[in-house]
Protein backbone atom coordinates (compact mmCIF):
# COMPACT_ATOMS: atom_id res chain seq x y z
CA UNK A 1 0.00 0.00 0.00
CA UNK A 2 1.87 3.37 -1.45
CA UNK A 3 1.47 6.23 1.18
CA UNK A 4 -1.09 8.37 -0.26
CA UNK A 5 -3.38 5.89 -0.55
CA UNK A 6 -2.75 4.76 3.49
CA UNK A 7 -4.15 8.35 5.05
CA UNK A 8 -7.69 7.42 2.70
CA UNK A 9 -10.52 4.98 3.75
CA UNK A 10 -11.33 1.98 1.50
CA UNK A 11 -13.72 3.06 -1.26
CA UNK A 12 -16.41 1.05 0.57
CA UNK A 13 -15.95 3.12 3.72
CA UNK A 14 -15.88 6.06 2.15
CA UNK A 15 -19.23 5.46 0.53
CA UNK A 16 -20.93 4.08 3.41
CA UNK A 17 -19.76 7.29 5.43
CA UNK A 18 -21.39 9.15 2.85
CA UNK A 19 -24.25 7.78 2.78
CA UNK A 20 -24.89 7.49 6.40
CA UNK A 21 -24.16 11.29 6.82
CA UNK A 22 -26.51 12.40 3.88
CA UNK A 23 -28.72 9.98 5.92
CA UNK A 24 -28.61 11.82 9.23
CA UNK A 25 -29.13 14.99 7.13
CA UNK A 26 -32.24 13.92 5.24
CA UNK A 27 -33.47 12.73 8.54
CA UNK A 28 -32.56 15.69 10.28
CA UNK A 29 -32.98 18.10 8.04
CA UNK A 30 -34.78 17.43 4.69
CA UNK A 31 -37.67 16.23 6.12
CA UNK A 32 -38.87 18.13 8.63
CA UNK A 33 -38.57 20.84 6.11
CA UNK A 34 -40.20 18.59 3.55
CA UNK A 35 -43.20 17.76 6.25
CA UNK A 36 -43.99 21.60 6.50
CA UNK A 37 -44.53 22.12 2.64
CA UNK A 38 -46.54 19.29 2.32
CA UNK A 39 -48.97 19.15 5.49
CA UNK A 40 -49.63 23.10 4.44
CA UNK A 41 -50.89 21.99 0.60
CA UNK A 42 -52.53 18.75 2.28
CA UNK A 43 -56.05 19.67 1.90
CA UNK A 44 -55.51 21.50 -1.40
CA UNK A 45 -54.30 24.98 -1.65
CA UNK A 46 -57.41 26.94 -1.40
CA UNK A 47 -56.92 25.55 2.35
CA UNK A 48 -53.95 26.93 2.16
CA UNK A 49 -54.69 30.22 1.07
CA UNK A 50 -57.31 30.78 2.86
CA UNK A 51 -55.15 30.57 5.86
CA UNK A 52 -53.11 33.38 4.24
CA UNK A 53 -56.40 35.24 3.62
CA UNK A 54 -57.35 35.23 7.20
CA UNK A 55 -57.39 38.53 9.44
CA UNK A 56 -55.53 37.36 12.29
CA UNK A 57 -52.71 35.47 10.15
CA UNK A 58 -52.19 38.77 8.41
CA UNK A 59 -52.00 41.14 11.66
CA UNK A 60 -49.36 38.10 12.85
CA UNK A 61 -47.38 38.64 9.53
CA UNK A 62 -47.83 42.73 10.14
CA UNK A 63 -46.40 42.57 13.92
CA UNK A 64 -43.78 40.07 13.07
CA UNK A 65 -42.46 42.94 10.33
CA UNK A 66 -42.82 45.29 12.92
CA UNK A 67 -40.72 43.93 16.13
CA UNK A 68 -38.06 42.85 13.43
CA UNK A 69 -38.14 46.45 12.10
CA UNK A 70 -37.62 47.70 15.49
CA UNK A 71 -35.75 45.87 17.20
CA UNK A 72 -33.04 45.19 14.00
CA UNK A 73 -32.08 48.40 13.67
CA UNK A 74 -31.58 48.99 17.41
CA UNK A 75 -29.38 45.98 17.04
CA UNK A 76 -27.65 46.96 14.43
CA UNK A 77 -26.57 50.36 16.04
CA UNK A 78 -25.10 48.98 18.61
CA UNK A 79 -23.11 46.45 17.10
CA UNK A 80 -21.39 49.43 15.70
CA UNK A 81 -20.69 51.80 18.67
CA UNK A 82 -19.63 48.09 20.69
CA UNK A 83 -17.29 47.26 17.43
CA UNK A 84 -16.31 50.57 17.13
CA UNK A 85 -15.02 51.46 21.03
CA UNK A 86 -13.83 48.10 21.59
CA UNK A 87 -11.56 48.01 18.02
CA UNK A 88 -10.88 51.06 17.31
CA UNK A 89 -9.29 51.66 20.85
CA UNK A 90 -7.31 49.96 23.81
CA UNK A 91 -8.82 49.74 27.51
CA UNK A 92 -8.99 47.60 30.16
CA UNK A 93 -11.62 45.37 30.66
CA UNK A 94 -12.19 45.33 26.66
CA UNK A 95 -12.21 41.20 26.90
CA UNK A 96 -14.96 41.17 29.75
CA UNK A 97 -16.91 43.37 27.43
CA UNK A 98 -16.68 41.60 24.89
CA UNK A 99 -17.70 38.44 26.80
CA UNK A 100 -20.77 40.40 28.25
CA UNK A 101 -22.27 41.20 24.86
CA UNK A 102 -22.24 37.41 24.16
CA UNK A 103 -24.33 36.23 27.14
CA UNK A 104 -28.08 36.69 25.80
CA UNK A 105 -26.54 33.88 23.53
CA UNK A 106 -25.97 31.33 26.52
CA UNK A 107 -29.43 32.58 28.79
CA UNK A 108 -32.59 30.23 27.65
CA UNK A 109 -35.23 31.45 25.34
CA UNK A 110 -37.90 31.40 28.49
CA UNK A 111 -35.80 33.03 30.70
CA UNK A 112 -34.70 35.88 28.20
CA UNK A 113 -38.54 36.56 28.21
CA UNK A 114 -39.13 35.72 32.17
CA UNK A 115 -36.54 38.82 33.34
CA UNK A 116 -38.77 41.11 31.17
CA UNK A 117 -41.50 40.21 33.12
CA UNK A 118 -39.70 40.41 36.54
CA UNK A 119 -39.36 44.02 35.76
CA UNK A 120 -42.43 45.24 33.93
CA UNK A 121 -45.13 42.08 34.54
CA UNK A 122 -48.16 42.87 36.75
CA UNK A 123 -46.59 41.96 39.57
CA UNK A 124 -42.90 42.72 38.28
CA UNK A 125 -41.30 45.61 39.74
CA UNK A 126 -42.25 48.31 38.00
CA UNK A 127 -46.19 47.08 37.14
CA UNK A 128 -47.65 48.83 39.79
CA UNK A 129 -46.04 51.90 38.65
CA UNK A 130 -47.16 51.19 34.76
CA UNK A 131 -50.46 50.70 35.89
CA UNK A 132 -50.52 54.09 37.52
CA UNK A 133 -49.44 55.63 34.42
CA UNK A 134 -51.68 53.45 32.15
CA UNK A 135 -49.04 51.95 30.26
CA UNK A 136 -48.25 48.39 28.80
CA UNK A 137 -45.15 46.71 28.33
CA UNK A 138 -46.24 43.27 28.85
CA UNK A 139 -48.29 41.85 26.65
CA UNK A 140 -48.39 44.44 24.00
CA UNK A 141 -45.71 45.64 21.65
CA UNK A 142 -43.03 47.21 23.50
CA UNK A 143 -42.49 44.05 25.82
CA UNK A 144 -41.87 41.85 22.69
CA UNK A 145 -39.59 44.54 21.54
CA UNK A 146 -37.58 44.15 24.66
CA UNK A 147 -37.72 40.28 24.29
CA UNK A 148 -36.62 39.85 20.91
CA UNK A 149 -33.76 42.71 21.33
CA UNK A 150 -32.52 40.54 24.14
CA UNK A 151 -32.21 37.30 22.31
CA UNK A 152 -30.98 38.57 18.83
CA UNK A 153 -28.44 41.54 20.92
CA UNK A 154 -25.30 39.60 19.77
CA UNK A 155 -25.29 39.12 16.41
CA UNK A 156 -24.46 41.88 14.53
CA UNK A 157 -21.60 42.89 17.25
CA UNK A 158 -20.08 39.45 17.04
CA UNK A 159 -19.73 39.51 13.64
CA UNK A 160 -18.30 42.75 13.71
CA UNK A 161 -15.90 42.78 16.32
CA UNK A 162 -13.69 40.22 14.65
CA UNK A 163 -13.67 41.59 11.28
CA UNK A 164 -12.55 45.00 12.66
CA UNK A 165 -9.92 43.97 14.80
CA UNK A 166 -8.69 42.20 12.05
CA UNK A 167 -8.54 45.23 9.92
CA UNK A 168 -6.71 47.36 12.26
CA UNK A 169 -6.88 51.26 12.64
CA UNK A 170 -4.36 52.13 10.07
CA UNK A 171 -6.83 53.34 7.55
CA UNK A 172 -8.92 55.23 9.99
CA UNK A 173 -5.78 56.93 11.51
CA UNK A 174 -4.61 57.52 7.56
CA UNK A 175 -7.88 59.88 6.74
CA UNK A 176 -7.81 61.23 9.99
CA UNK A 177 -4.13 62.93 9.56
CA UNK A 178 -5.06 63.85 6.18
CA UNK A 179 -8.11 65.78 7.71
CA UNK A 180 -10.82 63.68 7.88
CA UNK A 181 -13.58 64.40 10.49
CA UNK A 182 -14.50 60.93 12.58
CA UNK A 183 -17.81 60.67 11.58
CA UNK A 184 -16.09 60.93 7.81
CA UNK A 185 -13.70 57.88 8.68
CA UNK A 186 -16.08 55.96 9.81
CA UNK A 187 -18.80 56.45 6.85
CA UNK A 188 -15.82 56.78 4.13
CA UNK A 189 -13.70 54.18 5.20
CA UNK A 190 -14.99 51.31 8.14
CA UNK A 191 -18.25 51.38 6.63
CA UNK A 192 -17.65 50.24 3.31
CA UNK A 193 -14.84 47.86 4.95
CA UNK A 194 -17.25 46.12 6.99
CA UNK A 195 -20.08 45.78 4.72
CA UNK A 196 -20.47 42.13 3.94
CA UNK A 197 -20.04 41.80 7.55
CA UNK A 198 -22.76 44.03 8.41
CA UNK A 199 -25.07 42.31 6.03
CA UNK A 200 -24.44 38.76 7.33
CA UNK A 201 -24.64 40.04 10.72
CA UNK A 202 -28.07 41.38 10.44
CA UNK A 203 -29.45 38.61 8.26
CA UNK A 204 -28.63 36.25 11.36
CA UNK A 205 -30.23 39.11 13.21
CA UNK A 206 -33.37 39.65 11.84
CA UNK A 207 -34.15 35.79 10.74
CA UNK A 208 -33.78 34.88 14.33
CA UNK A 209 -36.04 38.33 15.48
CA UNK A 210 -38.75 37.23 12.82
CA UNK A 211 -38.67 33.98 13.76
CA UNK A 212 -38.03 33.97 17.66
CA UNK A 213 -40.70 31.52 19.68
CA UNK A 214 -39.79 31.17 23.75
CA UNK A 215 -38.58 34.48 25.04
CA UNK A 216 -41.70 36.58 22.81
CA UNK A 217 -43.92 33.46 24.10
CA UNK A 218 -42.94 34.67 27.54
CA UNK A 219 -44.32 38.65 27.48
CA UNK A 220 -46.93 38.17 24.71
CA UNK A 221 -49.99 37.16 26.23
CA UNK A 222 -51.26 35.70 22.97
CA UNK A 223 -54.23 37.96 22.15
CA UNK A 224 -55.01 37.05 18.31
CA UNK A 225 -54.70 39.65 15.94
CA UNK A 226 -53.06 42.11 18.79
CA UNK A 227 -50.02 40.45 20.09
CA UNK A 228 -49.79 37.16 18.66
CA UNK A 229 -46.33 37.48 15.95
CA UNK A 230 -46.12 34.84 13.39
CA UNK A 231 -44.34 32.03 15.31
CA UNK A 232 -46.65 32.40 17.97
CA UNK A 233 -49.74 32.18 15.51
CA UNK A 234 -48.33 28.67 14.62
CA UNK A 235 -48.92 27.54 17.90
CA UNK A 236 -52.19 28.91 17.88
CA UNK A 237 -53.64 27.13 15.01
CA UNK A 238 -51.64 23.99 16.25
CA UNK A 239 -53.14 23.60 19.39
CA UNK A 240 -56.77 24.42 17.62
CA UNK A 241 -56.03 21.56 15.79
CA UNK A 242 -56.09 23.64 12.28
CA UNK A 243 -53.18 21.38 10.89
CA UNK A 244 -53.54 22.88 8.04
CA UNK A 245 -53.27 27.01 8.83
CA UNK A 246 -50.32 25.75 11.43
CA UNK A 247 -48.52 24.28 8.68
CA UNK A 248 -49.31 26.80 6.16
CA UNK A 249 -48.69 29.72 8.48
CA UNK A 250 -44.83 27.51 9.36
CA UNK A 251 -44.42 27.23 5.54
CA UNK A 252 -43.82 31.30 5.31
CA UNK A 253 -41.37 31.03 8.07
CA UNK A 254 -39.65 27.89 6.43
CA UNK A 255 -39.17 30.07 3.31
CA UNK A 256 -37.91 33.09 5.10
CA UNK A 257 -35.11 30.52 6.49
CA UNK A 258 -34.45 29.10 3.31
CA UNK A 259 -33.99 32.83 1.84
CA UNK A 260 -31.85 33.68 4.79
CA UNK A 261 -29.69 30.12 4.30
CA UNK A 262 -29.62 30.84 0.36
CA UNK A 263 -28.54 34.57 1.43
CA UNK A 264 -25.31 33.86 3.68
CA UNK A 265 -24.56 30.98 1.50
CA UNK A 266 -24.17 33.10 -1.11
CA UNK A 267 -22.34 35.91 1.23
CA UNK A 268 -20.04 33.13 2.12
CA UNK A 269 -18.96 31.70 -1.52
CA UNK A 270 -18.40 35.40 -2.74
CA UNK A 271 -17.24 37.38 -0.12
CA UNK A 272 -15.79 35.25 2.34
CA UNK A 273 -12.86 37.30 2.82
CA UNK A 274 -14.65 40.42 4.10
CA UNK A 275 -16.53 38.03 6.77
CA UNK A 276 -15.18 37.50 10.69
CA UNK A 277 -13.04 34.26 9.69
CA UNK A 278 -13.82 32.54 13.10
CA UNK A 279 -17.59 31.61 13.88
CA UNK A 280 -19.12 28.43 14.15
CA UNK B 1 -16.59 61.89 28.50
CA UNK B 2 -13.62 63.28 29.91
CA UNK B 3 -13.10 60.74 32.97
CA UNK B 4 -14.48 57.98 29.96
CA UNK B 5 -11.17 58.82 27.79
CA UNK B 6 -9.03 58.61 30.92
CA UNK B 7 -9.71 55.11 30.88
CA UNK B 8 -7.87 54.59 27.30
CA UNK B 9 -4.44 54.22 25.87
CA UNK B 10 -4.54 57.93 23.35
CA UNK B 11 -5.18 57.44 20.13
CA UNK B 12 -5.83 60.55 17.44
CA UNK B 13 -9.63 57.92 16.51
CA UNK B 14 -12.74 59.75 18.15
CA UNK B 15 -15.39 58.80 19.53
CA UNK B 16 -14.42 56.56 22.01
CA UNK B 17 -16.72 58.59 25.03
CA UNK B 18 -19.55 58.30 22.82
CA UNK B 19 -19.25 54.90 21.80
CA UNK B 20 -18.01 53.32 24.52
CA UNK B 21 -20.63 55.02 26.59
CA UNK B 22 -23.26 53.94 24.62
CA UNK B 23 -22.59 50.40 24.47
CA UNK B 24 -21.88 50.02 28.10
CA UNK B 25 -25.66 51.71 28.85
CA UNK B 26 -27.33 50.08 25.95
CA UNK B 27 -25.85 46.49 27.68
CA UNK B 28 -26.52 47.57 31.06
CA UNK B 29 -30.27 48.20 29.89
CA UNK B 30 -30.84 45.59 27.91
CA UNK B 31 -29.00 43.08 29.48
CA UNK B 32 -27.04 43.04 32.82
CA UNK B 33 -29.76 44.85 34.85
CA UNK B 34 -32.68 42.65 33.84
CA UNK B 35 -30.62 39.47 34.75
CA UNK B 36 -29.64 41.08 38.06
CA UNK B 37 -33.43 41.65 39.01
CA UNK B 38 -33.70 37.50 38.27
CA UNK B 39 -31.16 37.09 40.72
CA UNK B 40 -32.75 39.33 43.16
CA UNK B 41 -36.15 37.49 42.62
CA UNK B 42 -34.57 34.44 43.41
CA UNK B 43 -32.59 35.89 46.79
CA UNK B 44 -36.79 36.84 47.50
CA UNK B 45 -37.18 33.28 48.60
CA UNK B 46 -36.37 32.24 52.29
CA UNK B 47 -34.39 29.11 52.91
CA UNK B 48 -37.55 27.02 53.81
CA UNK B 49 -38.75 28.15 50.45
CA UNK B 50 -35.71 27.04 48.37
CA UNK B 51 -35.45 23.38 50.34
CA UNK B 52 -39.58 22.70 49.23
CA UNK B 53 -38.61 24.31 45.59
CA UNK B 54 -35.60 21.87 45.23
CA UNK B 55 -36.81 18.66 46.95
CA UNK B 56 -40.41 19.50 44.70
CA UNK B 57 -40.68 16.27 42.74
CA UNK B 58 -41.84 17.71 39.45
CA UNK B 59 -39.19 20.76 39.61
CA UNK B 60 -36.99 17.96 40.29
CA UNK B 61 -38.03 15.87 37.68
CA UNK B 62 -38.24 18.64 34.80
CA UNK B 63 -34.69 19.83 35.98
CA UNK B 64 -33.47 16.16 35.52
CA UNK B 65 -35.17 15.69 32.24
CA UNK B 66 -33.43 18.79 30.88
CA UNK B 67 -30.11 18.41 31.93
CA UNK B 68 -29.88 14.50 31.31
CA UNK B 69 -31.87 15.22 27.77
CA UNK B 70 -29.32 17.94 26.92
CA UNK B 71 -26.76 15.54 27.51
CA UNK B 72 -27.82 12.82 26.44
CA UNK B 73 -28.45 15.22 23.13
CA UNK B 74 -25.20 16.82 23.01
CA UNK B 75 -23.37 13.14 23.15
CA UNK B 76 -25.30 12.43 20.00
CA UNK B 77 -24.64 15.13 18.00
CA UNK B 78 -21.12 15.16 18.55
CA UNK B 79 -21.26 11.40 16.95
CA UNK B 80 -23.67 12.59 13.93
CA UNK B 81 -21.72 15.98 13.90
CA UNK B 82 -17.98 14.34 13.89
CA UNK B 83 -19.73 12.37 10.57
CA UNK B 84 -21.31 14.71 9.27
CA UNK B 85 -18.13 17.23 9.47
CA UNK B 86 -15.58 14.42 8.42
CA UNK B 87 -17.82 13.22 5.49
CA UNK B 88 -18.26 17.05 4.27
CA UNK B 89 -14.04 17.90 4.80
CA UNK B 90 -12.90 14.86 3.42
CA UNK B 91 -14.67 13.27 0.66
CA UNK B 92 -15.91 14.94 -2.73
CA UNK B 93 -19.21 13.88 -3.88
CA UNK B 94 -22.57 15.54 -5.85
CA UNK B 95 -24.61 17.96 -3.96
CA UNK B 96 -21.44 18.41 -1.26
CA UNK B 97 -21.65 21.84 -1.21
CA UNK B 98 -25.88 22.01 -0.83
CA UNK B 99 -25.69 19.77 1.97
CA UNK B 100 -22.85 21.85 4.01
CA UNK B 101 -25.63 24.89 3.71
CA UNK B 102 -27.89 22.90 5.18
CA UNK B 103 -26.13 22.11 7.90
CA UNK B 104 -27.02 25.38 9.68
CA UNK B 105 -30.87 24.95 8.88
CA UNK B 106 -31.25 24.35 12.74
CA UNK B 107 -30.11 27.90 13.22
CA UNK B 108 -32.02 29.70 11.03
CA UNK B 109 -35.46 27.84 11.02
CA UNK B 110 -38.18 29.01 13.60
CA UNK B 111 -37.72 26.52 16.59
CA UNK B 112 -41.76 27.20 16.60
CA UNK B 113 -41.62 25.30 12.79
CA UNK B 114 -39.11 22.60 14.03
CA UNK B 115 -41.35 21.62 16.60
CA UNK B 116 -44.47 20.83 14.52
CA UNK B 117 -42.81 19.22 12.04
CA UNK B 118 -40.53 16.70 14.87
CA UNK B 119 -43.85 16.33 15.65
CA UNK B 120 -45.85 15.42 12.71
CA UNK B 121 -42.72 13.07 11.60
CA UNK B 122 -42.47 11.05 14.89
CA UNK B 123 -46.28 10.81 15.69
CA UNK B 124 -47.39 7.30 15.67
CA UNK B 125 -48.98 7.57 12.20
CA UNK B 126 -46.04 10.20 10.97
CA UNK B 127 -43.40 9.14 8.50
CA UNK B 128 -40.95 7.86 10.83
CA UNK B 129 -42.94 7.38 13.71
CA UNK B 130 -44.93 4.66 12.13
CA UNK B 131 -42.45 2.48 11.79
CA UNK B 132 -41.57 2.45 15.60
CA UNK B 133 -45.20 1.98 16.24
CA UNK B 134 -45.07 -1.52 15.46
CA UNK B 135 -41.71 -2.07 17.87
CA UNK B 136 -43.89 -0.91 20.58
CA UNK B 137 -41.80 2.34 20.42
CA UNK B 138 -43.18 5.63 20.89
CA UNK B 139 -41.20 8.90 20.50
CA UNK B 140 -43.40 11.99 19.78
CA UNK B 141 -44.87 12.85 23.60
CA UNK B 142 -42.31 10.97 25.64
CA UNK B 143 -38.46 11.59 26.74
CA UNK B 144 -37.45 10.32 23.27
CA UNK B 145 -38.82 13.02 21.56
CA UNK B 146 -37.51 15.60 23.55
CA UNK B 147 -34.49 14.54 23.13
CA UNK B 148 -34.83 13.84 19.24
CA UNK B 149 -35.91 17.72 19.16
CA UNK B 150 -32.69 18.87 21.50
CA UNK B 151 -30.36 16.69 19.23
CA UNK B 152 -31.88 18.43 15.50
CA UNK B 153 -31.25 22.17 17.44
CA UNK B 154 -27.87 21.12 18.60
CA UNK B 155 -25.91 19.21 15.39
CA UNK B 156 -24.81 22.06 13.56
CA UNK B 157 -23.18 23.55 16.99
CA UNK B 158 -20.38 20.38 16.44
CA UNK B 159 -20.27 20.37 12.59
CA UNK B 160 -19.29 23.95 12.46
CA UNK B 161 -16.36 23.76 15.19
CA UNK B 162 -14.53 20.59 14.07
CA UNK B 163 -15.08 21.37 10.02
CA UNK B 164 -12.57 24.13 10.56
CA UNK B 165 -9.85 22.05 12.76
CA UNK B 166 -10.55 18.63 10.39
CA UNK B 167 -9.45 20.98 7.41
CA UNK B 168 -6.41 22.80 8.86
CA UNK B 169 -5.06 19.43 10.12
CA UNK B 170 -2.08 18.61 8.56
CA UNK B 171 -2.11 15.02 6.26
CA UNK B 172 1.67 14.19 7.45
CA UNK B 173 0.89 13.24 10.51
CA UNK B 174 -1.54 10.47 9.63
CA UNK B 175 1.23 9.76 6.45
CA UNK B 176 3.54 9.17 9.03
CA UNK B 177 1.62 7.21 11.31
CA UNK B 178 0.43 5.16 8.10
CA UNK B 179 3.99 4.62 7.13
CA UNK B 180 4.99 3.75 10.53
CA UNK B 181 2.18 0.50 10.54
CA UNK B 182 -0.66 1.56 11.82
CA UNK B 183 -3.72 0.81 10.48
CA UNK B 184 -6.38 3.42 8.87
CA UNK B 185 -8.51 3.14 12.32
CA UNK B 186 -5.82 2.97 14.20
CA UNK B 187 -4.70 6.07 12.97
CA UNK B 188 -7.92 7.48 13.21
CA UNK B 189 -8.00 6.83 17.32
CA UNK B 190 -5.12 7.95 18.16
CA UNK B 191 -3.89 10.63 15.62
CA UNK B 192 -6.91 12.30 14.47
CA UNK B 193 -9.12 11.96 17.98
CA UNK B 194 -7.36 13.46 19.91
CA UNK B 195 -6.23 16.37 18.00
CA UNK B 196 -9.92 16.82 17.14
CA UNK B 197 -10.76 16.07 20.98
CA UNK B 198 -11.34 19.91 22.43
CA UNK B 199 -12.99 21.10 18.63
CA UNK B 200 -15.53 18.05 19.67
CA UNK B 201 -15.41 19.14 23.37
CA UNK B 202 -16.44 22.71 22.15
CA UNK B 203 -19.05 21.28 19.82
CA UNK B 204 -20.61 18.98 22.42
CA UNK B 205 -20.75 21.76 25.17
CA UNK B 206 -22.38 24.45 23.03
CA UNK B 207 -24.66 21.68 21.87
CA UNK B 208 -25.26 20.67 25.36
CA UNK B 209 -26.02 23.94 26.94
CA UNK B 210 -28.01 25.31 23.68
CA UNK B 211 -30.46 22.42 24.23
CA UNK B 212 -30.81 22.69 28.14
CA UNK B 213 -32.98 26.07 27.59
CA UNK B 214 -34.79 25.22 24.35
CA UNK B 215 -38.28 25.68 24.65
CA UNK B 216 -39.82 25.80 20.81
CA UNK B 217 -38.70 23.09 19.26
CA UNK B 218 -39.21 20.70 22.07
CA UNK B 219 -42.58 21.85 23.66
CA UNK B 220 -44.65 20.12 20.56
CA UNK B 221 -42.90 16.81 20.59
CA UNK B 222 -42.87 16.63 24.07
CA UNK B 223 -46.46 16.03 25.64
CA UNK B 224 -45.31 18.07 28.68
CA UNK B 225 -46.85 15.80 31.29
CA UNK B 226 -45.70 16.85 34.64
CA UNK B 227 -43.14 14.70 35.98
CA UNK B 228 -42.44 12.49 32.87
CA UNK B 229 -42.05 15.03 29.95
CA UNK B 230 -41.94 18.32 31.45
CA UNK B 231 -38.85 20.72 30.52
CA UNK B 232 -37.38 22.66 33.10
CA UNK B 233 -38.29 25.71 30.66
CA UNK B 234 -42.07 24.96 30.29
CA UNK B 235 -41.87 25.23 34.41
CA UNK B 236 -41.06 28.16 34.58
CA UNK B 237 -44.02 29.37 32.23
CA UNK B 238 -46.09 27.23 34.28
CA UNK B 239 -44.83 29.63 37.67
CA UNK B 240 -45.50 32.93 35.58
CA UNK B 241 -48.59 31.89 34.90
CA UNK B 242 -49.58 31.10 38.54
CA UNK B 243 -48.31 34.73 39.45
CA UNK B 244 -45.32 32.52 41.34
CA UNK B 245 -42.45 35.07 40.44
CA UNK B 246 -39.99 34.18 42.62
CA UNK B 247 -40.19 30.56 42.08
CA UNK B 248 -40.27 30.97 38.08
CA UNK B 249 -37.11 32.88 39.13
CA UNK B 250 -35.13 30.51 40.99
CA UNK B 251 -35.89 27.50 38.72
CA UNK B 252 -34.03 30.03 36.21
CA UNK B 253 -31.46 30.84 38.40
CA UNK B 254 -30.88 27.38 39.04
CA UNK B 255 -30.89 26.66 35.18
CA UNK B 256 -28.73 29.31 34.34
CA UNK B 257 -26.07 27.78 37.57
CA UNK B 258 -26.05 24.34 36.33
CA UNK B 259 -25.37 25.52 32.57
CA UNK B 260 -22.54 27.78 33.32
CA UNK B 261 -21.00 25.30 35.50
CA UNK B 262 -20.84 22.82 32.89
CA UNK B 263 -19.42 25.10 30.26
CA UNK B 264 -17.17 26.11 32.84
CA UNK B 265 -16.24 22.12 33.43
CA UNK B 266 -15.96 21.41 29.94
CA UNK B 267 -13.48 24.78 29.14
CA UNK B 268 -11.24 22.95 31.59
CA UNK B 269 -11.43 19.86 30.44
CA UNK B 270 -10.75 20.76 26.68
CA UNK B 271 -7.70 23.56 27.67
CA UNK B 272 -6.54 20.47 30.11
CA UNK B 273 -6.48 17.86 27.19
CA UNK B 274 -5.18 20.28 24.40
CA UNK B 275 -2.10 21.26 26.84
CA UNK B 276 -1.70 17.50 26.79
CA UNK B 277 -2.09 16.55 23.29
CA UNK B 278 1.10 15.93 21.43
Amino acid sequence: MSVSNATREPRWVQITLTLLALLVLALFLVLPLATVIIQALSKGVDRSIATLENQDTLSAIRLTLTVALISVPLNLIFGLSASWAITKFTFPGKSLLVSLIEIPFSVSPVISGLIFVLLFGLRGLFGPWLIDHDMKIIFALPGLVLATVFVTFPFVARELIPLMEEQGRDEEEAALVLGAGGFRAFWSITLPNVRWGLLYGVLLCNARAMGEFGAVSVVSGHVRGLTNTLPLHVEILYNDYDFVGAFTAASILALLALVTLILKTALEWWHRDELASSRH
Amino acid sequence: MITLNRWRTPSIIPGFGLTAGYTVFYLSLIVLIPLSVLLLKALNLNLDQWVALITDKRVLAALRLSFVGALVAGFLDTVLGLLVAWVLVRYSFPGRKIADALVDLPFALPTAVAGIALTALYAKNGWIGQFFEPLGIKIAYTPIGVVIAMTFIGLPFVVRTVEPILQDLDRDVEEAAASLGASRLQTFAHVLLPSLGPALMAGFSLATARAVGEYGSVIFIAGNMPGISEIAPLLIITKLEQYDYNGAAAIAVIMLAISFTLLLAVNIISRKSRSGAP
